[in-house]
């Protein structure tokens, strides 16, 4: 059977600054008709510039300067034609977008227009490829997104973006793109942007869809699980060259190529034993810090004692509905509703939940960032407790240095005006710790520790990548000695080589510095890597609370369990059971199993340090 | 939509008496009043003055009562088309603005279509072909255009134009034409006399058009909707009108309510310098001569412009964008 897809030896370069660079190198591949290929690999890798080629839609700066990509439609066997040719006719490839070949994006909030309805969207796509009348082309772009899963296609069709979620805009998007039947699905990073358990939704109508039409998938990811799980054959990609191409099943069975191990190795795991150590492509060698002040000594004698009592927490946000200057009424949303727990010194408390269930609501109020409607929040200090909500002022400044925290992005969380030196001595400065000498001592520390080099120091943040960023964002959480430090999705933006390597320096400084984590994340193979104890959150409330190992063997809530069911894992064994992820979620609190109690009852303990709430418990 | 309209009507009110309390104030604010300064000229020229005439009316338009008072007649007055008296012209102030508004309107509404068919397609060039020579040339005509002061460029021309073209462009129409009833000739003869006013008066504004709709269309052609659009093979002329100029025209809506007063204001100067019958020269003498009803008046007519712009601009967005018509409205 002849390939739907030839790529042969395509050079791209991005001309920067009068320079040339190539960021594709002589990568060739294929795509047989109606199967898919994964394009795996990590971000600056030239994945999605090779995506884009394939449709002649790369940005101005990009262009093909070697190389053939041949595609014979399945409509005109007898008519292959050369996409990258120099001189196409550019008719024949406005022919090809969109109606043999069409491509969904990353981030479907933005891959819309907002001021055009979605119907109108969908409509142009089949309008531009297929003669016929406005009803016609009205009815069939509704039928497509009955297809995809829209429950009143009628009213879908006449809705704006802003009135959708992610999930459902990404399957308007899914519908735009398959509307007039393509031989070939470009799909970039179609679900990097979605929750868990949406993502799942999303990957089982592009595997239905797929096998509805016929058409071939090329999916382009990070993610080695969903191409565990979809992929036919993948091609590996690093710094745009390909590393290796194969079978899936002989890809994920015997990896050869160095980097392929390396990434699969990098890969944090679901089930029990999810905490074998991580191998990261590069290994950061943070210095031995034990010892390094007198905090250290005094966190590790608080291992083990309770260190910080959250009970009853409860935070609303008034949003203001309907419009004009005369007539908004309030409503009120509750993004914390009566959340308790206790943490204990020198544990990881990992936080899990998809975007929207009020994770960073809680940990924003538990710091005092933003202020709580009711509750209470006491830290068991050593000379007594303190009773956080009610501190004030200079009390409140003071308490600030025992929890810090490390934010997601890396990018937006360091001033770039900023040397690295000035980002790590200003917390001393704002709490007047030590002599200008002492604090360029201090940083200097602060770089060792977190395995970089202390000349470093006078530095700009955008002379780093990613991962040294994140890792001075952690140096300048420890400058203050917390001891607490909360790290809110704190690997997401990463890379997984990158993250193992931020994995293994938090959990090389937690049991070095005896430091107490709480660790945010909506991703449980990560929580699981590092987390002792788990609490899975959903609507504002802890639906389930336990021990790292019980979590996976003894989930109870139909949540917690919806969601283990739904995450991708590179294990070829344990592929996602895409039939059964319907429509019904579990994510909205009117799904689960009612009780006698109602929604207000109390946890309850069913095993050793093992709370959920009743509502998930078998009747 | 309806009930939307009725609240932005509503809320235009308490606006307007906002300002025209401040305007008030401000005409209040100098020193002395018309009448004093008029006798002060008077004296200075050795002329005699009708002191009684003066006192009848300083009490009939109510000088010698308090200040609140005065505001308060004003006020009414206004709403029932009494916009008071001009007392340097001896006129009602209502007859002597309604000849020169019409002029005053059509010039405005002139200067901005031209704004708009020029800016548009210079800018969207601009924009689609950014770096290029092209780009960098009607840059620097642009700039050009903002820098030169509008009065300077009007004498030029008005010299141009009359060395050149042996024409004189001064005044709205050819001096037969004036007190004459409308016909042909005089039609076109105010036209040919509109086309350097609308030109220097829309040169500034234009080139600063330019700038702003070329930078919001630069910002929009780089959104992943647009390369959504070029995947499902949209042709690329089609694709730039349809979505990234259409977002970009937000901006250009918003600013239709700060046009219609600074293409007014920005005129008077101009409307001197090439003796316009406008109401612009009438303004700027008013407001040297503390002939106060008469600025007053005019100063009210100016926000109550601003504020119909505003209106308008603000119902059109609603229309076109609807993120803010739905804006509040709950979720699916």
């Amino acid at each position: 059977m002849t390939d739907l897809l030839t790529v042969e030896k395509l050079r791209i370069d991005i001309r920067t600054h009068g320079r040339s660079l190539p960021v594709v190198k002589d990568v060739s591949f294929r795509i047989p008709p109606g199967k898919t290929v994964a394009i795996v690999g990590e971000s600056g890798s030239g994945k999605t510039v090779m995506a884009r080629s394939l449709l002649g839609i790369l940005p101005n700066v990009a262009s093909i300067t070697g190389g053939s990509i041949w595609f014979r439609d399945p409509l005109t066997p007898d008519a292959p034609l050369d996409i990258a040719a120099p001189d196409l006719d550019e008719k024949r490839l406005h022919a090809l977008r969109g109606g043999r070949i069409s491509m969904i994006f990353q981030e479907p909030m933005s891959s819309f227009s907002p001021l055009h309805t979605i119907g109108n969207q969908i409509h142009e796509a089949w309008a531009l490829h297929n003669e016929g009348s406005h009803a016609e082309g009205r009815e069939i772009a509704e039928e497509t997104l009955a297809l995809v899963g829209f429950a009143d296609p009628r009213r879908g069709y006449d809705s704006y973006p802003m009135e959708f979620s992610g999930g459902m805009l990404q399957r308007a998007m899914i519908a735009m793109a398959v509307v007039c039947s393509p031989a070939l699905l470009i799909a970039d990073e179609p679900t990097t942007a979605l929750d868990v358990v949406v993502q799942a939704q999303v990957l089982a109508l592009l595997k239905s869809l797929q096998e509805r039409l016929g058409m071939a998938l090329l999916l382009i990811t990070h993610d080695l699980g969903v191409v565990a799980n979809m992929a036919d054959e993948v091609v590996v990609v690093y710094r745009g060259s390909i590393m290796e191409a194969g079978s899936r099943d002989a890809i994920f069975n015997q990896p050869r190529h160095p980097y392929l191990k390396a990434l699969l190795g990098a890969v944090p795991k679901l089930g029990p034993d999810g905490d074998r150590k991580l191998r990261p492509l590069r290994e950061i060698e943070p210095v031995d810090a034990a010892g390094s002040s007198r905090e250290t000594g005094r966190r590790h004698l608080r291992k083990g004692k309770p260190l910080l009592t959250v009970s009853n927490l409860v935070k609303t946000y008034a949003t203001k509905k309907g419009g004009g200057m005369f007539g908004a009424h309030k409503a009120v949303a509750t993004a914390v509703d009566r959340i308790s727990f206790r943490i204990v010194g020198g544990e990881c408390f990992g936080i899990v939940g998809e975007s929207g269930c009020g994770k960073s609501s809680l940990i924003r109020t538990v710091t005092r960032a933003i202020s709580a409607d009711a509750g209470q929040i006491t830290f068991h200090d050593e000379d007594g407790d303190i009773d956080v909500l009610s501190l004030r002022d200079g009390d409140l400044k003071d308490f600030r240095t025992r929890m810090q925290m490390v934010f997601q992005d890396p990018f937006g969380s360091l001033s770039p005006r900023l040397t690295i030196l000035n980002t790590l001595v200003e917390p001393l400065e704002i709490h007047g710790i030590g002599t200008p000498k002492s604090r360029r001592d201090r940083a200097a520390e602060l770089m060792r520790l977190v395995g970089l080099p202390p000349n470093y120091l006078n530095r700009y943040p955008h002379s780093f990548s990613g991962g040294q960023r994140q890792r001075v964002g952690i140096a300048r959480a420890l400058a203050l000695e917390p001891d607490i430090l909360i790290c809110d999705e704190a690997v997401s933006a990463l890379d997984v080589s990158v993250q193992a390597q931020i994995l293994n320096l938090l959990k090389h400084l937690q049991k070095e510095l005896g430091l107490t984590i709480i660790f945010i994340s909506h991703n449980l193979a990560v929580v699981n890597y590092i987390a002792d104890r788990i609490a899975v959150m959903r609507a504002g409330r802890i639906v389930e609370l336990a021990p790292r190992r019980q979590m996976f063997t003894e989930a109870a809530h139909p949540y917690t369990r919806r969601l283990l069911s739904a995450i991708p894992t590179t294990d070829l064994g344990a592929p996602l059971d895409l039939d059964a992820l319907g429509n019904t979620d579990m994510s909205d609190p009117a799904d689960w199993p009612q009780t006698a109690d109602g929604p207000d009852a109390n946890w309850i303990e069913i095993s050793d340090g093992h709370f959920v709430r009743p509502d998930g418990l078998p009747s | 939509m309806a009930g939307y309209i009725i609240k932005r009507i509503a809320a235009m009110v308490p606006t307007l008496l906002l300002t025209s309390f401040l305007i008030f104030i401000i005409i209040e604010l100098p020193p002395g009043d018309y009448f004093e300064s008029y006798l002060a000229e008077l004296r200075a020229s050795g002329e005699l003055i009708d002191s009684a005439k003066i006192e009848f009316l300083r009490t009939e338009y109510g000088f010698d009562k308090p200040f609140l008072h005065r505001y308060w007649l004003w006020l009414t007055g206004m709403l029932h088309g009494d916009f008071g008296y001009s007392f340097e012209h001896e006129r009602p102030v209502s007859e002597l603005i309604g000849s020169r508004l019409f002029f005053t309107i059509l010039l405005s509404f002139l200067t901005i279509i031209f704004t708009w068919i020029v800016a548009f397609p210079i800018a969207i060039y601009s924009a689609t072909h950014k770096y290029s020579w092209g780009d960098y040339g009607l840059t620097f005509l642009g700039l050009l255009g903002i820098a030169t002061p509008n009065f300077l460029l009007a004498l030029v021309m008005m010299y141009a134009a009359n060395v050149v073209f042996g024409v004189s462009i001064g005044g709205l129409m050819d001096p037969q034409f004036i007190g004459q009833p409308m016909s042909v000739e005089k039609f076109l003869s105010i036209g040919a006399h509109l086309v350097i006013p609308v030109i220097v008066i829309g040169t500034a504004g234009t080139a600063a058009m330019i700038r702003r709709i070329r930078a919001n269309l630069l910002d929009e052609l780089n959104k992943q909707y647009v390369v959504t659009a070029r995947a499902k093979g949209v042709p690329p002329f089609r694709g730039l009108v349809k979505y990234p100029l259409r977002m970009s025209l937000n901006f250009f809506i918003a600013d239709i309510g700060g046009i219609l007063p600074a293409v007014i204001s920005g005129a008077e100067v101009i409307a001197i310098v090439l003796s316009l019958e406008t109401t612009g020269p009438l303004l700027i003498r008013a407001l040297k001569t503390q002939d106060m009803y008469l600025a007053g008046s005019f100063l009210m007519l100016l926000a109550v412009l601003t504020v119909i712009g505003v209106l308008i601009s603000d119902l059109l967005l609603a229309v076109l964008d609807p993120r803010i018509r739905l804006e509040g409205k709950a979720l699916k």
